[in-house]
């Protein structure tokens, strides 16, 4: 059979390309230590606070997020939870998950928005793009730490780039969705009363899609807080790190730990994002 | 009068291989048959109209004969494959994007017919959006929408949202929206559709009532030949995107077209009796409390009439004056109408009376009937062509 008489050296053109881009090291160093700032904030400030202001100000967030909603169930898990997290001796590791999870799920949200809102101006950015956010969230998450250490070295800078391409595509999907689903008739309202693409963007566009949009930001969060322990191979911090010690030394006691301050860090993020987009839509 | 918009052999055809589709359609071919040979499908085929200032100019046809697509390009909504767009003499299909957007600003505003409100904005946000848009400060756009919304009636709604609103009040708060920024032509796609009979029939009246203060220049679609016979002054009708007929109310009704035409005619007669709301048309008027013998006699004189029916502050229905009393009375410099105002020999009826009931007494009447709603409001009158033309329209069906 002729498709069997050379194997595509596929795998070879793409250790080219690699090699042939880890050239531009000065453009690599600047996002470094561009992303490394933001992450040193996050850290610097997280480490400022005590543990029992940390929970305050956690709890007085939920409070004012859910406003009318229920919230006291929610309030007393977040209590219980960020407790037992310090009492287990994780409350720094926690912080430095969080600011991974932070810090990339802002870098989805800066590229993913605009890109969501050229895929929904542009039906050929769309064709386009679709694959390629199928193939950024189905191929293994593993693969992404290649190119990231090659590119990046080791340690938080490399484990958030990978979060955010893997974490990214609901953002613009969701973007992307929101925008196209506002109904045809008020963006002919808006054209037809003189709207420039912008005023039409800014005032009916976004603010139509945004509990849409607010969606795909919690989904983009919560994949990249399913990332940390992938991340954690590479060196950056936190109780993927713990989790990740915890298989090598065979020690399951650890590992559920970790994973349990993991799964507590992942409720409460999600819930008071969740809140805070329900709160929005009706003021 | 002159003409506002004035459209020339406008074209709109969807899909693909346009070239093709417009050659045989300069050859003559139907919709049917350019879709079969091409794939494309005429929205609208070489459409030739002029509205005049004004005028309530009503757009008329069955589902897809390309009433929307018409209005459409008549604001660039849709861009047209050829053909003409001028609005007071300036061709709109040499303007650029900027250009185009300063007419969509000053010259015309839409109507929608699912209202097409912004949910999150309130009633006064949404209604000054056209000029938010045009970068006028709050202050003057928060109190022009204001005054936008007591104009169509609606008093404190301004901080509610669109949702909470009934279908009736969000399509006062649309035409609000569409009056707030001072444009001269309204575009209203099926504007009452949505609505239930009877507030349908409510924007109607607030329509004609809107018009004789404003004059502005309103291209209305409509399913209904009985609005169209309401509130047009013209009416055009529309078959499979070409049109078939453009003219008055009479004209429609007593020389229908063609067969199409006609059945649009008897669709409306079958289906119910005709009542003197179905007929009457909008009256002249002059407001006792306002207007003077000299306005009264130049209101003649450009509507070419000899009398005129006088109203007081409400539109209550006061009596009808005579040219020659009016006349008479500017000459001694009396300044007051009340003196030649007559009620004799004015007849008078309800809107929901049939029109078979008056057919006798309308042959015989020397002025038209004058319509009084329950408050004695005058909200018509009925003149002899529109009713023997409607009538005429029914015996077909019998
Ligand atoms: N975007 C489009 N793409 C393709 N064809 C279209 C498009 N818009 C309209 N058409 C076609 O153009 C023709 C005219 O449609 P249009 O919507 O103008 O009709 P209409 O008279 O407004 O109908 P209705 O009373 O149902 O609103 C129809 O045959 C329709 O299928
Ligand atoms: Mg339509």
């Amino acid at each position: 059979m002729p498709i069997l008489m050379g194997q595509l050296p596929l795998a070879d053109w793409i250790n080219a390309l690699v090699k042939w881009l880890t050239q531009f090291t000065g453009f690599f160093n600047a996002i470094t230590n561009f992303i490394g700032a933001i992450v040193n904030a996050f850290q610097w400030v997280f480490d400022l606070i005590p543990q029992w202001l940390f929970i305050v100000l956690i709890l007085a967030l939920t409070f004012w997020a859910t406003r009318r909603g229920k919230k006291w169930s929610l309030l007393t898990f977040e209590l219980l939870g960020l407790l037992l997290i310090w009492n287990l001796g994780y409350w720094r590791d926690m912080t430095q998950t969080l600011t991974l999870v932070l810090t990339s799920s802002l870098i989805a949200l800066v590229i993913g928005i605009p890109l969501g809102i050229w895929m929904a101006k542009s039906d050929i950015v769309e064709l386009i793009m679709k694959p390629v956010l199928d193939l950024m969230q189905t191929m293994p998450a593993f693969v992404y730490l290649i190119p990231a250490v090659a590119f990046f070295g080791i340690g938080m800078v490399p484990g958030v780039l990978a979060s955010v391409i893997f974490a990214m595509p609901p953002t613009v999907r969701m973007t992307n969705l929101g925008i196209r689903q506002v109904p045809a008739d008020l963006i002919e309202a808006a054209d037809s009363y003189g709207s420039t693409s912008w005023q039409k963007l800014i005032k009916v566009q976004l603010p139509l899609a945004k509990s849409t949009l607010m969606a795909g930001v919690n989904q983009s969060m919560m994949l990249s807080l399913s990332m940390v322990v992938i991340a954690s191979m590479i060196g950056a911090l936190g109780l993927g790190t713990q989790v990740y010690f915890a298989v090598g030394r065979n020690d399951a006691g650890s590992g559920f730990t970790a994973g349990i301050a993991i799964v507590i860090l992942a409720i409460i993020l999600d819930r008071i994002t969740q809140a805070l987009n329900k709160g929005q839509q009706h003021s | 009068m002159t003409a506002k918009v004035e459209v020339k052999n406008l074209t709109k055809i969807f899909g693909r291989r346009i070239p093709r589709a417009q050659q045989l359609l300069s050859e003559g071919k139907s919709k049917a048959e350019i879709l079969e040979e091409t794939g494309a499908t005429v929205g609208v085929s070489r459409a030739n109209f002029s509205v005049q200032d004004g005028e309530i100019f009503v757009i008329m046809g069955l589902s897809g004969s390309g009433k929307s697509t018409l209005i459409r390009m008549i604001n660039r909504l849709i861009e047209p494959t050829e053909g003409e767009i001028a609005i007071d003499g300036e061709d709109l299909m040499t303007l650029d994007k900027n250009g185009l957007r300063e007419v969509r600003r000053k010259k015309m505003s839409m109507v929608f017919q699912n209202f097409a409100l912004f949910p999150n904005r309130t009633i006064l946000q949404n209604v000054g959006y056209g000029l938010e848009v045009q970068g006028v400060d709050q202050d003057t756009r928060d109190k022009k929408a204001h005054d936008s919304l007591e104009l169509v009636g609606l008093h404190g709604y301004d901080d509610q949202y669109p949702q909470q609103l009934s279908g009736g009040m969000q399509q006062r708060v649309g035409l609000a929206r569409a009056l707030a920024n001072d444009a001269e032509v309204l575009l209203m796609d099926e504007a009452f559709s949505a609505l239930d009979p009877l507030n349908r029939k409510d924007m109607q009246d607030e329509l004609l009532e809107l018009q004789e203060k404003m004059h502005k220049t309103i291209i209305f679609i409509s399913h209904d030949l009985n609005e169209a016979l309401r509130i047009g002054d013209r009416i055009m009708i529309m078959k499979d995107g070409v049109i078939v007929q453009t003219g008055t109310p009479e004209d429609i009704l007593t020389n229908p077209a063609d067969d199409y035409v006609e059945r649009f005619i008897e669709d409306v007669d079958r289906t119910k009796v005709l009542t003197v709301a179905n007929v009457m048309i909008r009256p002249n008027t002059v407001n006792i409390d306002k207007d003077g013998p000299r306005i009264a006699l130049r209101r003649m004189r450009d509507n070419d009439i000899s009398s005129i029916y006088v109203v007081d502050n409400e539109r209550r229905f006061v009596g009808f004056a005579d040219a020659d009393d009016v006349a008479a009375l500017i000459q001694q410099g009396n300044r007051d109408l009340s003196s030649v105002v007559t009620k004799r020999e004015v007849p008078i009826t309800s809107p929901d009376t049939p029109v078979r009931d008056l057919m006798d007494q309308i042959s015989s009447t020397p002025v038209p009937f004058a319509v009084l709603d329950d408050q004695k409001h005058l909200v018509g009158i009925i003149v002899r062509g529109a009713v023997l033309g409607a009538i005429a329209g029914n015996e077909v069906t019998e």
